[in-house]
């Protein structure tokens, strides 16, 4: 079943045009790498897809909603991470999860972000504002969000690994192995190549003058 | 589940607040500070004060208003937290509204609550000082709904505070016009109920129809 498809989007910025006619469909239990160079148009490809912003033409549709006119609806089973972490800096990582997580309408108890920052190494900050965290631990608390959405079915990572050590991008490729294998769909873009254990697929945008 | 989303909004953008504290006082700060001031500048003659009092508080109430404007979408449009709210099951517009009623606690309530003791140093009478608070009371809503209109549409913009007040001051001048128009019946005795009437129909129109400008305007800017 198609949980993602885009049909011929377009985006133009500044003058430039960065893709045209863009087709892009995504199946359950797959997995697309959007690789380009900087400035190729990969995150304002991500923006467009989770209908953050407008494409100059071209439809995208998630399980079959289409994401420019109800984007609540069509956003029920998405995770969307972004350049923005969107953590409020001077709350703490816990207080940031349950925001988030209320916001998304999904009930969650204090015991299991414990147990998700714990998976991720930052036992013992969950109570220290985010902005006093390092750029990577700042990462790690919005990537926790993976797993406090088990409903979802389509992930949007945008360069997920900037500013993780190594040991904690092997963690997070584990997880999305597991989520894709699970029939999970994602769309991530990342610089570096990735070590899965799913069905991957490579999308190249090439910068276009 | 509506009502779940709009509390968690209200609940974090009171826990913000809370950690921004000293941002919070400054416009509080500037309002007393501008209101203190005329007496001093103008002269201690207790008519002058009176005939000047209500236009002073009110363009002192304004000016304080568009410094503690900005902070509204800021710091949630560059850490991201806006976008996610466009995630939310919840309607955006909704959310919007939330966040400005949140702030218009947080941030005007204060000014309302303070302007009793000012109303001492600009000599008013009772009457009229019950006209300013109901000007007030009626006409703050409105400069939140209107004003963050223009933040919203100015957010990508770096510094456009100076931009926010250029484009609101003019349009605040009909609510400046109809509120100072009050205190001065009051203190003349007259009857100020139907400029305060025409105050509240505005907000009423400004708290149905802003929203909709907002969440337009907002999208706009994070596109």
């Amino acid at each position: 079943m198609s949980i993602l498809s885009a049909q011929k989007i377009s985006c133009e910025k500044s003058d430039r045009t960065l893709f045209s006619d863009l087709n892009l469909e995504l199946n359950e239990s797959s997995l697309v790498h959007i690789k380009g160079d900087n400035g190729a148009g990969k995150t304002s490809l991500l923006r467009i897809l989770v209908g953050l912003s407008h494409a100059q033409s071209g439809s995208v549709f998630i399980n079959k909603v289409d994401v420019h006119k109800d984007q609540n609806i069509a956003s029920e089973a998405l995770i969307y991470i972004g350049h923005k972490l969107g953590l409020s800096s001077v709350l703490s990582a816990i207080e940031n999860l349950h925001f988030w997580a209320s916001q998304q309408a999904i009930e969650i108890s204090t015991e299991e972000i414990l147990a998700v920052l714990d998976v991720l190494e930052l036992t013992g900050l969950e109570d220290v504002p985010v902005k006093h965290l390092s750029a990577g631990q700042q990462r790690k608390v919005a990537l926790a969000k993976l797993w406090l959405k088990p409903l979802s079915s389509l992930w949007v990572l945008d360069e997920p690994f900037t500013a993780l050590d190594v040991h904690m991008i092997a963690c997070i490729e584990h997880k999305i192995s597991e989520f894709v294998n699970q029939g999970g769909a994602v769309v991530m873009t990342s610089h570096q190549p990735l070590n899965l254990s799913c069905n991957t697929s490579v999308m190249n945008l090439e910068y276009q003058w | 589940m509506v009502s779940g989303v709009l509390l968690s909004v209200i609940k974090q953008d009171l826990a913000v607040a809370v950690q921004q504290r000293a941002e919070l006082v400054q416009p509080i700060m500037f309002f007393v500070l501008v209101v203190t001031l005329f007496p001093i500048a103008v002269g201690p003659s207790p008519e002058t004060l009176q005939r000047i009092g209500g236009g002073v508080v009110w363009v002192a109430a304004i000016l304080a208003l568009l410094m503690g404007m900005e902070r509204l979408f800021r710091d949630e449009f560059n850490d991201g937290t806006l976008e996610h709210y466009r995630f939310s099951p919840c309607p955006f517009y909704l959310i919007v509204s939330a966040k400005v009623i949140t702030h218009w606690f947080v941030q005007i309530m204060p000014l309302l609550l303070v302007s009793p003791i000012l109303v001492l140093f600009l000599n008013m009478t009772a009457s009229m000082y019950w006209a300013l608070i109901l000007t007030l009371v009626f006409g703050t809503p409105l400069v939140s709904f209107v004003g963050a209109i223009g933040v919203a549409l100015t957010l990508s913009l770096n510094r456009g505070g100076v931009l926010l007040a250029l484009l609101l001051l003019p349009i605040f001048i009909p609510l400046l016009i109809f509120a100072t128009s009050a205190i001065d019946s009051a203190s003349m005795n007259l009857a100020y109920h139907p400029q305060i009437a025409i105050i509240a129909a505005m907000m009423l129109c400004a708290v149905a129809l802003c929203p909709i400008a907002i969440t337009y305007s907002l999208k706009v800017s994070q596109n």
